[in-house]
């Protein structure tokens, strides 16, 4: 079998790896133009703030590849005849597959501003892009950041690193509205505020305005507001990379799109990561999944379906994190920013340091815990993942916080003082704290 | 994959900042000064001032960088300033730090006339702080301790401020401090005092390897009550307080919290950590060194004793005289000056990882039989690669990470950096059952690649 993937990002090289330790006998061809070898996306802002240099980013030191018969193609895949089961490669060649994954991945979204293709305008999604930042942004006083989502804290922390004035603009009125509650939110303001960086809520991109060389000189908001900069980050999404794909009889919509197996509509062609749209997500998923770790999983399923052992994506319990210059964010399963029909919340926050923690729950008894939100402290991600698979109710799990405690050794420990708190909210079930932190404590 | 990315210019150093440097270079410019001064007034006076202004510049730089800044992982422009990235002042320090050491070790002797080589003008300045603490004059090795400590302290106190939102690195930085100015400057002076053997209770052997020759051990007991306990002392650290505390906490609880090597590479070293090199080729190196090393103290400290208790055979005489090039190759060249002097172009734990037979001792025990491992947290590894960058034995952290395997190697230390780092909150030092310790995550499914070696 010659197993051709397109895309050495996380979807791709997951997918070779899994399909390498499967069938040790496959042939496996990793073609991309961004980069000779795999690297962590995740760590582009860390290369540009000096903390790692471009070397330090790949996953894997370049022996890897060779010694684990992982042929790599450095070049652009420009069109695919799926009839013939044959990819052209811009450096001049052919290559013909057996099995066909296409892991494209993403490319940052613009939504029609004036001004938008200015010079010193762009996303941060891959290694272009971190030279073009690197490049547009030397010397200058302001950058304006677009954005109120994870990349627009990571582009407000670079400027930050540069001693470059960052000005954020946010849509809605409270940081990352779509996912965080307000305390949440208000907690990562205090981030923005401590480390001076000027945030204007409510505030959308209205027009970039340019200079006589064609370089940004400043944005206007919807508020009418002008804001002189010398270069503007977009950090509104990302959506499918799907330039390939329209030069094949493969279906496309906002996304490539796929079965539960990952399975394009052209037998062969499988699409996972970023690129893919999901026919049918399952409940309160969505259809195009645009995360590190998602791709990671899509590209394990997708292996076992090329091997032989089909197998439908099941994402499992959700999980994420982010740091917002120093804050530390993870959460785990259902955690909605707002309101949601049948779910409670218990919110815990340190009164003086930036520390809080919010358990989802059902609203009827037993009040099966569903979800988390930690800030500026650590939880166990397998403690809390099979709290929210064993439905335990939310007073078993505040029993238990200790469990779930992963905060380094020393560090204060919040459990009473959390406990306390869900007492005072919620005396109708009272609490005793059963379970303190470390991997000794058995449960009883 | 490396793209071409313009060198940006490094944000301007604030004039606060210049100043406090500027101090520090004027105390290194008096102690030139203090060698080249002839008149003992003078020479004292150029000591002190330095000694006054590199102590005060440094602790007001940090303050500057770091203690006025929100607390939090701080490494911007790491890798793009000349002083931390191998650059011309980089080269210039490990030159410095390299020729002092060859001064200290090889041409500031004492002539038997109270004169000391090159050294000898900074030594004398110490004669009256060393008569007050040791009874007795100052020579080349109490102003080495006395530079040494000060390192220690002054940088010790860069890494309280830089590390103060991690509870595990203040009390840590805070051990390394104690021990190094406590068990290996001031109690050794005092015992001198007292006219006892001067004696370092927090290194032992293999590290301190003649604590356990037959001459030290037959000279210790001469010396009555207090000498046997020295013996007791270190044969107990070395055969039984190294398991035991090893096996409840992993080798951290002296590599990082009491070694003074470990002392300083934690304060003085740490702007030079992620100097170390994390290829899987260096790892071979150090296997193929450490191990041999451990073997060769062992063997020589097995050779001498043989010599002792046969009286005198052939094979005892090959014990001093490899006693003796042991002396020589490893415990002067390699500790001291590749294993400091190189700081700025190796990392600050070139010794420990590839020479200290210690930390190879200790390293097998807590591979092996030992509670200790770093946890990973399910899948949440991004693999960014900042752990392995702070690590500054040289462990590419990131490749257990990303698969969800808890880390246990030989070499880890336990200085934590990898999980105070980590910006996702991944890793976690934990002294936990043996049951089990090497589970990875069921949470991601790492492939059985042959990953490392």
């Amino acid at each position: 079998m010659h197993l051709v993937i397109i895309g050495n990002g996380i979807t791709g090289v997951t997918c070779a790896l899994t399909v390498r330790r499967l069938r040790p006998d496959a042939r496996i061809t990793l073609v991309s133009a961004e980069s000779a070898y795999h690297y962590a996306r995740t760590a582009l802002m860390y290369v540009y703030m000096g903390h790692l240099r471009p070397q330090d980013i790949k996953p894997y030191e370049d022996w890897f590849w060779a010694e684990n018969r992982l042929a790599l193609v450095h070049a652009t895949a420009t069109a695919l005849n799926t009839a013939k089961n044959l990819l052209v490669l811009d450096n001049g060649t052919t290559l013909a597959y057996d099995q066909l994954l296409l892991a494209t991945g993403s490319e940052s979204q613009r939504f029609g501003w004036p001004g938008q293709h200015l010079a010193g305008v762009q996303g941060l999604y891959g290694l272009p892009d971190l030279e073009a930042m690197t490049r547009d942004t030397h010397g200058i006083a302001r950058g304006v950041v677009v954005g109120g989502g994870l990349i627009g804290v990571e582009l407000a922390e670079m400027l930050h690193s540069r001693g470059i004035e960052p000005v954020v603009l946010v849509r809605d009125g409270h940081y990352w509205a779509s996912v965080l509650p307000p305390e949440e939110a208000n907690l990562v303001h205090q981030q923005f505020a401590q480390n001076r960086v000027e945030v204007h809520y409510h505030t959308q991109l209205r027009e970039i305005l340019g200079d006589a060389q064609g370089r940004v000189r400043a944005v206007v908001t919807t508020k009418g507001e002008e804001i002189a900069c010398q270069w503007v980050g977009l950090a509104t999404g990302v959506a499918p990379n799907l330039a390939l794909a329209k030069s094949s009889a493969v279906e496309t919509d906002r996304g490539i799109l796929v079965d539960e197996f990952l399975r394009t509509s052209v037998p062969n062609v499988y699409a996972a990561g970023d690129c893919a749209q999901h026919r049918q997500p399952a409940a309160g998923e969505v259809p195009i999944e645009q995360l590190w770790y998602t791709g990671r999983m899509q590209g394990e399923t997708v292996a076992h379906t090329l091997c032989g052992q089909p197998t439908a994506y099941r994402r499992g319990v959700w999980f994420n994190s982010a740091k917002f210059f120093n804050l530390e964010y993870q959460t785990y399963g259902q955690a909605p920013a707002g309101a949601a029909p049948g779910l409670d919340s218990f919110y815990w926050e340190h009164p003086a340091a930036s520390v809080a923690v919010r358990i989802y729950f059902r609203a009827a008894a037993p009040h099966a815990v569903v979800g988390f939100n930690a800030l500026g402290l650590r939880l166990r991600q397998a403690v809390c993942e099979q709290w929210i698979a064993q439905r335990a109710p939310v007073a078993t799990v505040l029993a238990h916080l200790g469990a779930a405690n992963f905060d380094p050794e020393f560090f204060p420990q919040h459990e009473a003082a959390v406990v306390a708190a869900f007492n005072r909210q919620f005396p109708q079930q009272t609490v005793v704290l059963e379970r303190r932190k470390g991997l000794f404590f058995k449960e009883k | 994959m490396n793209p071409t990315l313009v060198t940006p210019p490094l944000p301007a150093t604030t004039p606060a900042e210049k100043l406090t440097l500027a101090v520090v270079a004027g105390g290194l410019l008096a102690l030139l000064l203090a060698l080249a001064d002839a008149d003992p007034g003078r020479q004292h006076l150029w000591f002190y001032a330095a000694l006054a202004l590199v102590s005060v510049g440094t602790l007001a730089w940090s303050w500057l960088k770091f203690g006025a800044h929100p607390a939090g992982v701080r490494q911007d422009n790491l890798w793009l300033r000349a002083s931390t990235s191998r650059g011309a002042v980089a080269w210039v320090t490990g030159l410095v730090l390299t020729g002092f050491y060859v001064a200290l070790y090889w041409f500031s002797g004492d002539d038997g006339h109270g004169h000391f080589g090159v050294l000898d003008h900074l030594v004398h300045p110490l004669d009256g702080f060393s008569q007050a603490l040791r009874g007795r004059p100052a020579d080349q090795w109490f102003l080495y301790g006395t530079f040494y400590t000060l390192a220690v302290l002054l940088m010790g106190a860069r890494a309280l401020w830089k590390y103060r939102q991690s509870r595990y690195q203040l009390i840590r930085t805070a051990s390394v401090m104690f021990f190094q100015l406590g068990f290996a400057f001031l109690i050794p002076g005092v015992l001198l005092f007292f006219q006892q053997p001067e004696f370092y209770f927090s290194y032992f052997w293999p590290l301190k390897y003649d604590y356990l020759f037959p001459g030290t051990v037959t000279s210790l007991v001469k010396n009555g009550g207090l000498g046997v306990f020295m013996v007791f002392w270190g044969a107990a650290m070395s055969f039984i307080a190294t398991p035991v505390l090893t096996y409840f906490f992993g080798k951290r609880w002296y590599c990082s919290w009491v070694c003074g090597c470990g002392g300083l590479a934690e304060t003085a070293g740490d702007p030079y950590r992620q100097l170390s090199d994390k290829s899987r080729a260096a790892w071979r190196w150090e296997v193929r060194l450490i191990y041999p090393i451990l073997a060769l103290i062992v063997a020589i400290t097995a050779l001498l004793w043989v010599h002792f208790a046969t009286g005198g055979t052939l094979l005892g005489e090959a014990g001093a005289v490899a006693a003796k090039w042991y002396g020589f190759a490893i415990g002067s060249v390699f500790s001291g000056v590749i294993g400091v002097g190189f700081y700025p172009i190796l990392g600050s734990r070139v010794w420990c990882r590839f020479g200290c037979p210690m930390a190879a001792y200790l390293g097998l025990l807590q591979k092996h039989f030992s509670r200790f491992r770093i946890s990973t947290n399910g899948g949440q590894c991004i693999s960014c690669g900042n752990c392995s960058n702070v690590c500054e034995m040289g462990i590419d952290v990131k490749q257990y990470a990303q698969r969800g395997e808890p880390i246990i190697r030989a070499a880890c230390v336990g200085c934590g950096l990898c999980s105070t780092a980590c910006p996702r909150g991944v890793l976690n030092l934990e002294n936990g059952p043996r049951e089990g310790r090497y589970q990875a995550s069921p949470l991601i499914h790492a492939d059985s690649l042959r990953i490392l070696s």
